[in-house]
């Protein structure tokens, strides 16, 4: 019990909460955007990949670590316009279309690492992002090591859901999203270009998706291996269906998602030798699976999630 | 009187080999009502989408106050003043009305989106127009002609100038399709021009300044009311005089089926609430009502996929324990579901195995299925239904609606069912393919089969049922004999009057 | 320029499609190697070479596609009756591990006779159970089987590496996480002496027939297909939706078992963490190859494994990544999918 206690009132917990966190909000609102479009991208997965990869090596090459991300965003898009072109131009079926980019995606990255870093025996590394100091609340005590040791990223994420709470929930090209991912053929109606607010939500989510796997390689850790994504991807889209698709639930969702994954990592030690620690590595997973059964039937679908839309076909 | 709002100059379009519109050319002025008149794939829709730019036509101009308008671009239509209200609505019932009203009104990248603005332009539209609606209410949550006020609201705030309606009182009361077109004639007073698609005749005598009556995609005639008779537009409409089959005298058999304070429940709802009713081999109970009220669970209750929760069911003299569809199937309930396409048949399936889908057990043996036979019965019903356009081994997906609902008949009635659920037996189909179904179903009746005809159709009711109940929030009215009804009495019943007519009486 | 449904499906087309499909990804990957500086034409000769060149590489491409046919299976069969099955992968590994323990603890000294067909029995179920669980999920919850089923995959092979790093560790690994060895009994017979072949193939093919059987001949093929194509009309007609995904799962769940009771039965004897290159993934780009056909996952899965086993050897001899194979097979199934939308629609301007 007093172990339990120990972790829970450790600093180190609460910083690791947050950067676990970070590319499991940054998946989470992709996956998002571009469901509230009408589109799932199951992608995602090697999309991650394919993000931390491409950022990694732009930095192994030269770049600054913020190009890195954005090379890891640009990256991301590419990839979303291949989906949308297979989901939207051509609407076809999308959980087939975004297992084929996963499975593409990932596997060229790894491709192209291969090309272009040899095997060696211990693997190359990069300097990642240094925490940064904000107005010098780390030197707060327990709360300074605890919130304010994180890296530029971790903040612009949280940042970012915030943005995107508001651009869906009060703009005017939010209310498009939302009306193309509930009725495409209200919004044409209201003419809003369906397609258009399908490609731009799939890409841009995209861009968010490489980015969340980028931090993995720029921030998280500082060097690149195949299979680090570990189903990241795959419980983001699980962590959408739990904040109902709403982004200030997704940040929400991810935290306390990474509150148990940092709680099961500390456990590890605790137990280690009892408990094998493949059950703790278990638990993220199974904890994804009893959020969908807890949420899918209250959670509010978009009505037109996976139905392609083709002009004048009803 | 200044030049036409509108006109649309020889439209021509064509979808593959079907000639959709063909040489029509049409205006409308300032403040007047227009109806399009026609039979379903008459090409009223299509018309009316190259209007609004869902569709660029093949040749044609469209001209709005006198300006032309580029062709597949609804939002250049939207700007230019012409509102479209569908008939299966455009709008989202996650959204709020405001939302679903505001959505694709400002430009799409402004920073915020001015919301307080927008609720008050809605609210004096609604009061100038009577329209009256909540703007924060989900729209889900609204009735259907709730949500039809929303979808013309839609229109107004967009600035029409010009309303188009695409058979706006399909899915009314009669009682809310009386006040629609009293809102629409006052809009017109107050200088809008309005078209309306419509295939009844009452309404387009009682609203329209002037008719215009399309066929096989062509323009047939233009009237103005005054000069012009149902009769005549009827005759125009379908092109030739198509007689639909009118019942004769019987007299009605045994009770075959009787519910007795049938109640069913689905998520968490009463979607039929204590319903009695009674049914006779060699009668046709016709159900009436406006679509929602109940009509799609008591389809489903007597085709097996609904069971009820309270009351009983006697079946043949006996009281039935749950009803499911092999029950059904074996019993001798013929059933044609409400909508083909997403229940009646399996479009990437070929015609023969959606004739013996619902009877796989005698078409097979050992778990093995019967193909030849299946073949068989399917070429049988092919020969006997008139079914066009396809052979037992062709996908379903290649046969017209007509054709496909022939093959549902076809599957039911080529062995006479003890009794028939015909659900909406002839929405969506032309004329002469109504004359069609409409002679099956009389033919059953005669040969003894009870008939339960649900419809939204008062004349197709009046023509085939002998006797009428309504059905109002899962609730059923008493039976009324089809010689006492009139339009009147029947337009009571579907409001839910008897309820209060009950009461008076207890009092 | 918009698309338009195509009344009737050219057959050619329908069979040109996947060969279409193969040859565009192999043209996609063929940029990818001029970029990474090798010689094109020499490496697609040393792909072909290395799966079919020699004795020894015929009945390795034969050998890995055998497991491929199953897991093709499993997702083809799913598929069909609409039910997302992407837990492959997670179910190959449970069939393994379940066979692996059930020999090695079990059926310790029994013949062959009496234990194989039970691990083959064993295997198949352990697949089963864990697709029931997405299954029961969606039924229950309406929980989308597609995430449920992936998770899954990350757990079955946790469970996997708990196993064979705890109770069923082999102490004679030298340290490495490794099942203890199956019995010799239970290990399958060869096909050809001096090769990894087994008669893992022959059952394997059998059982892609048998399927093509069941789902053109029988009421329950009939009824999957009706519930995949349009569930509401499935459940007019009185298909029992709910049992018929039941036994469509278990059908499913079991052949994915199935390949991974083969793998270890019949070529590695063991399990360790890495007994499956992706098999569970693979097949399901078997599965679309074929356009979900039963005798076509046969032919995709030979595909897939001359590509895996190619690859292989080609990236040897001219200094690539192996890593092309499995570009070139997720190519394959985009440009099969890009294939197959082609057969049903036409480019109208």
């Amino acid at each position: 019990m007093n172990a339990l206690i120990d972790i829970l009132a450790s600093a180190g917990l609460w910083a690791a909460v947050l950067r676990i966190a970070t590319p499991l909000i940054l998946g989470t609102l992709g996956a998002l955007l571009s469901e509230r479009s009408g589109v799932l991208n199951l992608g995602i997965e090697g999309i991650m990949t394919f993000g931390a990869m491409i950022g990694w090596l732009a930095v192994y090459n030269g770049a600054d670590l913020w190009t890195g991300l954005l090379i890891a965003a640009l990256g991301g898009a590419v990839f979303g316009f291949l989906h949308s072109v297979l989901t939207v131009t051509l609407g076809l079926s999308q959980h087939v279309s975004g297992l084929g980019v996963t499975l593409f995606a990932s596997s060229f990255a790894y491709y192209v690492f291969r090309l272009m870093v040899p095997v060696t025996g211990t693997p190359p590394t990069i300097e990642p992002f240094k925490p940064i100091d904000i107005l010098g609340l780390s030197s707060l005590p327990f709360l300074g090591p605890a919130f304010f040791t994180q890296t530029a990223p971790t903040y612009v994420a949280i940042v970012l859901a915030v943005v995107l709470a508001y651009l869906i929930s009060r703009t005017p090209i939010g209310l498009a999203i939302r009306m193309t991912g509930e009725n495409p053929h209200a919004a044409e109606a209201q003419g809003i270009n369906p397609m258009a607010i399908r490609y731009g939500a799939v890409i841009a989510g995209s861009a968010l998706m490489g980015v969340g796997g980028a931090f993995l390689t720029l921030s998280a850790f500082n060097s690149f291996f195949p299979t680090m994504v570990q189903g990241r991807g795959w419980i983001c889209i699980a962590l959408v269906v739990f904040a109902s698709w709403r982004p200030e639930r997704a940040l929400f969702g991810a935290l306390l998602f990474a509150f148990f994954d940092a709680f099961q990592l500390r456990l590890q030690t605790v137990l280690s030798g009892v408990v094998p620690y493949q059950i703790f590595l278990m638990i993220p997973y199974l904890l994804s699976i009893a959020a969908l059964a807890a949420m899918a039937r209250r959670a509010r679908v978009p009505q037109a999630l996976m139905q392609p839309y083709r002009r004048g076909e009803r | 009187m200044t030049g036409p709002v509108l006109e649309l100059d020889r439209i021509s379009k064509q979808f593959g080999d079907n000639l959709a519109n063909h040489d029509i050319s049409l205006n409308l002025a300032k403040g007047e009502i227009v109806a399009l008149l026609g039979e379903n794939g008459a090409g009223k829709t299509t018309l009316m989408s190259i209007l609004f730019g869902h569709y660029m036509p093949d040749s044609g101009k469209v001209t709005v106050m006198g300006r032309e308008l580029p062709p597949g671009k609804p939002r250049a239509a939207i700007r230019a003043g012409v509102g479209m209200v569908h008939q299966h609505f455009s709008l989202a019932p996650n959204l709020t009305v405001l939302e679903n009203v505001m959505t694709g009104t400002e430009s799409l990248w402004l920073p915020a989106s001015n919301a307080a603005a927008g609720r008050k332009k809605l609210l004096e539209i609604s009061e100038r127009f009577g329209l009256k609606v909540d703007p924060d209410a989900r729209l889900g949550d609204l009735s259907v002609g709730e949500q039809q006020r929303v979808e013309i609201l839609k229109a107004l705030y967009n600035d029409a100038r010009i309303l188009v309606l695409d058979e706006p009182t399909a899915v009314l009361t009669r009682i809310e399709a009386d006040k629609l077109f009293s809102t629409l004639k006052d809009m017109a007073r107050q200088g809008l021009s309005l078209i309306f698609i419509s295939h009844k005749l009452d309404e387009v005598m009682a609203t329209a300044d002037r008719i215009v009556v399309l066929r096989g995609g062509k323009l047939v005639a233009e009237r103005k009311r005054e000069e012009t008779s149902k009769a005549e537009l009827a005759e125009l409409m379908v092109g030739r005089a198509v007689k639909r089959p009118v019942r004769d005298a019987s007299t009605p058999g045994e009770v075959v089926l009787e519910a007795i304070g049938v109640t069913v429940r689905t998520g968490g709802v009463d979607r039929l609430k204590s319903v009695d009713f009674r049914l006779r081999a060699g009668e046709v109970l016709g159900i009436i009502g406006v679509s929602g009220n109940g009509q799609a669970t008591l389809a489903q209750l007597l085709s097996g996929t609904a069971q009820r929760s309270a009351g009983s069911l006697v079946l043949f003299g006996e009281e039935t324990a749950d009803l499911t569809v092999a029950d059904a199937v074996t019993s001798g309930i013929g059933r044609i579901p409400e909508d083909r396409n997403r229940e009646g048949v399996i479009g990437e399936m070929t015609i023969w195995e959606n004739a013996i889908l619902e009877r796989l057990s005698r078409f097979s043996r050992l778990g093995l299925v019967d193909r030849k036979a299946g073949v068989a019965f399917a070429a049988r019903i092919i020969q006997a239904f008139d079914v066009r356009g396809g052979s037992p081994t062709s996908r379903v997906r290649l046969l017209s609606g007509g054709n496909m609902q022939k093959l549902i008949l076809g599957r039911n009635l080529i062995e006479p069912p003890r009794i028939l659920l015909a659900a909406q037996p002839a929405r969506g189909l032309d004329e002469g393919a109504v004359a069609a179904v409409h002679q099956r179903i009389l033919e059953a009746r005669r040969a003894g089969t009870a008939i339960l005809l649900i419809s939204e159709d008062l004349d197709e009711v009046m023509a085939l049922a002998d006797r009428i109940q309504a059905i109002v929030g899962g609730r059923l009215s008493p039976s009324l004999d089809a010689e006492d009804a009139d339009a009147r009495s029947l337009g009571l019943m579907m409001a839910g009057e008897w309820e209060e007519r009950e009461v008076v009486d207890a009092v | 320029m918009r698309f338009e449904r195509r009344e009737h499906r050219p057959a050619a087309l329908v069979v040109a499609a996947p060969m279409i499909a193969v040859a565009a990804a192999l043209a996609v990957a063929g940029v990818l190697i001029a970029l990474a500086g090798a010689p094109v034409l020499e490496a697609y000769w040393k792909i072909l070479t290395s799966a079919f060149g020699s004795r020894l590489s015929v009945t390795e491409t034969l050998t890995r596609a055998s497991p491929l046919i199953l897991t093709g299976l499993a997702a083809a069969v799913a598929f069909r009756a609409r039910l997302w099955n992407i837990g492959g992968e997670g179910q190959f590994y449970l069939g393994a591990i379940a066979v692996a323990a059930a020999s090695a603890r079990l059926f310790d000294g029994w013949s062959s006779a009496a234990q194989i067909p039970l691990l083959f029995i064993i295997g198949a179920v352990a697949g089963m159970l864990l697709l029931l669980v997405p299954l029961w999920l969606r039924l229950r919850f309406s929980v989308d089987e597609v995430v449920t089923t992936l998770l899954l995959n990350f757990v079955s092979l946790l469970f996997v590496s708990m196993l064979i790093d705890g109770v069923l560790k082999d102490p004679l690994a030298f340290g490495w996480p490794q099942s203890e060895a199956v019995d010799a009994a239970a290990r399958l017979p060869k096909l050809l002496t001096r090769s990894r072949l087994h008669i893992g193939l022959v059952m394997a093919v059998a059982i892609a027939f048998a399927i093509h059987f069941v789902q053109s001949r029988t009421v329950f093929g009939v009824r999957s297909r009706a519930a995949g194509l349009n569930p509401t009309s499935a459940v007019f007609a009185g298909v029992p939706l709910g049992r018929t995904l039941v036994i469509v799962a278990m059908i499913s769940g079991g052949l994915a078992g199935l390949a991974g009771t083969i793998e270890v039965l019949g070529v590695k004897g063991y399990v360790t963490s890495d007994l499956s290159p992706g098999y569970g993934y693979s097949g399901i780009v078997v599965a679309m190859l074929a356009n979900l056909n039963p005798l076509g996952v046969v032919l995709a899965a030979l595909f897939t494994a001359a590509m895996f086993v190619g690859a292989d050897g080609m990236s040897r001899s001219v200094g690539i990544p192996t890593y092309i194979a499995d570009v070139t097979v997720a190519l394959s199934l985009l440009s099969m999918l890009i294939a197959v939308f082609f057969t049903q629609y036409r480019i109208r301007r």
